[in-house]
């Protein structure tokens, strides 16, 4: 019964809630191309949600309206119950949406506990001036923050590289960290996009352990792009399918499974 | 000790000096170029407009008072007061933090995205627009600027080291003002470099140095972050302003010292605090050096004048990225 709003819980005894999120007749467009069109689903409190479709389909493009990147011309966007006017990214990520990036966009400068830092900012609330002579609030904060991302570090078993400037780090471990930096902001909604491209299958196992893991503990509602279906059916609560910026289905990993339209973009259809 | 060793000594001393004052220049320009990407031309106009801006207040100078005459048929020049230097300087700031904010908005905000070459040309743009601003408000005659920071040679580390060296030696000659001018110039790199590493506004300064979308993605307002790198180039200047100032006078040629940070920062390295330090201790120590031990001596001299330029072309040739820049290596 997932079509109604009440909580419920899983098989495997996770807890889902209200709607945290609702995008309401939302359609992009970049001058003439149409990205996405008419587009509405929601995005229950504790559930993993994925967005899935052919290449092109602008499944990116729909992460970018939720996460601020891109302002659609039409529709609406709800959060916690209410109606979130036109924002600017950094606005977005300070209302509790944290993000990954499909071709990973690290501060390849700086070290791996630096870059997951940068996710803590948002929580640090001292002025200036006390950071800079290290004085009381700040050096509570700054301990509470470290704290909070050592956590992040240990639980994504990342912290023989925590010294580690991050452009030295091969692809694999660049999207842990990028997890990492994301889930240190502790997010109310986690977006992931694209979190196992260009994996091999082991790496793609280990991620796929850690977003289970991450919505299992921390309770955060997931929501994802992905290109590997199997992945997909195996992750998700529900999913929505897009194609040709269209919603042609939602609902169950099995409902969509077996849903015609689906199908017929995945796998294409003869036309005579 | 020989006395020729002592006065080499000296040079060196002097020669260190004058390197802290390029360094102060070049900070600026690290500052913004690993910030944003830009190479700020008008860093060193930047450093005028600071100092005349400092003088005007301090001398209680109408601002814009030929052109107010000109059309009003007025006589006014000053406001007929002056400030105290301390509060004059912090007035400065604040016009600095202003003018940062003008610049960010009005130019730069705009040309986010475009090719470093076409913000370089904006930034030449805007050393010329800022000369004229400072001619027009403050005046082009060539002021003194007097903060109250010591001046000519120290007597005291003269006498106290003259028994080093024989007979014809007089001791250490050195500039108090350029005594200062290191101090504050140390003082002015620790407080740079503890603001970036451990505030919040430094790490998300550093973060969007990185990466512009990933900086976004954790919360940081570029437009925030620009306009404080802009104003802590502002305040650069206005050190290394108050200093040149206090040397050699409020003049138009002071922005000329800009040029003089260019050999540092290809020694140095485009993209490092330190780099910029050890790159003008280098230069001031060299151009000195090279000028005392071969120049005056084989060369007729004035050797200074070119030294740095030929020691950048040969650093160009052999290790592009300078002493301290971030190695140029491709992950294909």
């Amino acid at each position: 019964m997932k079509d109604t709003v009440d909580p419920y819980v899983t098989e495997d005894g996770r807890q889902i809630g209200g709607v945290l999120m609702e995008m309401k007749n939302i359609t992009l467009r970049f001058g003439g191309v149409v990205a996405i069109k008419d587009i509405s689903f929601d995005i229950r409190e504790g559930e993993v949600r994925a967005i899935i479709g052919p290449n092109g389909a602008g499944k990116s493009s729909m992460l970018n309206v939720i996460s601020g990147f891109y302002n659609p011309q039409e529709g609406e966007v709800f959060y916690k119950g209410e109606k979130r006017p036109p924002m600017r990214p950094y606005q977005v990520a300070r209302l509790g949406i944290a993000r990954t990036f499909q071709n990973i966009a690290l501060f390849d400068g700086m070290s791996v506990l630096d870059n997951i830092m940068t996710g803590r900012l948002n929580h640090m609330k001292a002025g200036m001036w006390k950071q800079a002579i290290w004085k009381g609030a700040a050096e509570r904060e700054e301990t509470e923050n470290r704290e909070a991302v050592e956590k992040v570090i240990d639980f994504l078993e990342i912290q023989a590289i925590r010294k580690t400037p991050v452009g030295r780090l091969p692809y694999g471990l660049k999207k842990r960290v990028e997890l990492a930096r994301a889930l240190s902001a502790e997010p109310s909604l986690l977006l992931l996009d694209e979190p196992m491209a260009g994996m091999n299958v082991e790496e793609k196992e280990d991620m796929s352990r850690f977003i289970l893991d991450v919505n299992d503990e921390f309770g955060t509602t997931i929501a994802l792009i992905e290109h590997d279906m199997g992945v997909v059916m195996d992750l998700s609560d529900r999913v929505v399918v897009m194609d040709y910026g269209k919603k042609i289905g939602d609902g169950t990993p099995d409902e969509v499974r077996n849903n015609q339209e689906v199908i017929d973009a995945y796998l294409g259809v003869s036309h005579d | 000790m020989p006395t020729e060793f002592l006065y080499g000594v000296e040079v060196v001393l002097n020669g260190l000096m004058a390197g802290v004052l390029y360094a102060l220049v070049a900070l600026g320009f690290v500052l913004i170029f690993k910030a944003s990407g830009i190479f700020n031309y008008a860093q060193g106009v930047l450093a005028l407009f600071a100092a005349l801006t400092l003088v005007g207040i301090m001398e209680g100078q109408v601002p814009f008072a030929h052109l107010i005459n000109a059309i009003f048929g007025t006589e006014i020049h000053h406001f007929g007061w002056h400030v105290p230097a301390v509060l004059a300087i912090l007035l400065t700031a604040a016009v600095m933090v202003l003018l940062a904010w003008c610049v960010h908005n009005f130019v730069f905000r705009h040309l986010v995205g475009q090719e470093p070459i076409i913000l370089f040309m904006a930034t030449i743009g805007l050393a010329y627009f800022l000369e004229g601003v400072g001619d027009l408000m403050w005046g082009s005659d060539i002021k003194t600027l007097d903060v109250g920071l010591p001046q000519g040679a120290s007597f005291w580390l003269e006498e106290n080291t003259a028994f080093l060296g024989g007979e014809d030696f007089y001791g250490f000659f050195i500039d108090k003002l350029d005594m200062v001018a290191t101090l504050v110039a140390a003082l002015l790199v620790i407080a740079l470099v503890l603001f970036s590493q451990y505030t919040k506004q430094g790490r998300a300064m550093r973060a969007v140095a990185d990466d512009h979308q990933a900086a976004l993605s954790v919360g940081i307002s570029l437009n925030f972050i620009w306009v404080l790198v802009w104003s802590l180039a502002g305040f650069v200047a206005l050190v290394a302003g108050i200093m040149w100032g206090a040397k050699s006078g409020v003049q138009f040629s002071l922005s000329l010292i800009a040029l003089k940070a260019l050999p540092v920062l290809m020694l140095g390295g485009f993209t490092s605090i330190p780099g910029a330090i050890v790159g003008g201790l280098i230069i001031g120590v060299g151009e000195k050096l090279f000028e005392f031990l071969i120049g005056a001596p084989y060369l007729g001299g004035a050797t200074e004048n070119w030294f740095a330029y030929v020691l950048a072309l040969i650093f160009l040739v052999f290790r592009p990225q300078g002493l301290f820049g971030e190695k140029i290596i491709e992950r294909v």
